[in-house]
């Protein structure tokens, strides 16, 4: 059981093999746990979409077919923030800030748009992506529930 | 239980094509769905097809590629593709990538307002 950070009130951990059956099961679980802070349908569709977009990478290129583990840890804070983590031991990315940038993508055989990163960046308050070549990618993102929803 | 991967419906008249898709597009489903399609371009050559997103509960940008792929392919046959109301949520990662800009997207006015 990893340290309890500030603001902490629940916690979920999951370990999935890098498979693309789990990026439905990954977005499911995580939009589940994030119920407790009644997202409204918007906030819980953006939430999964940056989910299945992060466990989608680390599928098609962390991994790239090879067996691995994709780590998906949620963390809720006081404040009705979710934290979310996507972690693996791939490949590593070479160059963050170029795979950040819209409709980069390392290849087009699967008919990928390249908008993995933008997606995340888009639907998430905050995203942070950390990668050492041949050790593995973290990618951070939290956003603030009800947020959009402020001054109504 | 796995989820079922994908479903579609598909109406012909003259070379009108409407598909009908149901359920959710992502990186998993999107391979078995770009060939089912192909697959039913290829065959009724369509000069007009109108993909039906209403029952698309969820897509990511593996959609958007899925989309972008099938636009190429109806182009090649000479033919246009129009996308048919998408929910609010879809309708946010397809503005979000510009894809009006490339396709005709039915309901998009309404959804603006």
């Amino acid at each position: 059981m990893k340290t309890r950070i500030k603001g902490e009130i629940n916690r979920m951990e999951l370990r999935l093999p890098a498979i693309s059956v789990n990026e439905g099961i990954a977005r499911a679980a995580v939009a589940g746990f994030c119920a407790q802070l009644a997202p409204d349908a918007t906030e819980l569709s953006d939430i999964k979409c940056a989910v299945s977009e992060a466990v989608t990478n680390c599928i098609v290129h962390a991994y790239a077919g090879r067996p691995g583990v994709c780590y998906i840890t949620v963390v809720l804070l006081e404040g009705r923030v979710v934290r979310i983590s996507v972690r693996d031991n791939g490949c590593g990315i070479a160059d963050v800030r170029r795979a950040r940038e819209p409709l980069f993508t390392t290849g087009d055989t699967d008919e990928r748009s390249g908008m993995g990163f933008t997606v995340m960046e888009n639907f998430m308050d905050r995203l942070t992506v950390r990668s050492r070549l041949g050790k593995g990618t973290l990618v951070l993102m939290s956003k603030e529930i009800g947020r959009s929803r402020q001054g109504e | 239980m796995i989820r079922t991967e994908y479903r579609y419906e598909m109406q012909k008249k003259d070379r009108l094509l409407v598909v009908r898709l149901f359920g959710e597009i992502d990186h998993h489903s999107a391979a078995g769905l770009r060939a089912e399609l192909d697959g039913l371009l290829l065959k009724e050559r369509p000069v007009r097809l109108v993909l039906d997103l209403s029952h698309i509960e969820f897509m990511d940008s593996a959609g958007l590629g899925l989309l972008l792929g099938r636009l190429r392919l109806m182009r090649e046959l000479g033919g246009v593709m129009v996308l048919k109301s998408p929910n609010p949520r879809v309708l946010k990662i397809l503005t979000l990538a510009g894809m009006e800009r490339f396709m005709e997207i039915d309901g998009l006015k309404g959804a603006e307002k």
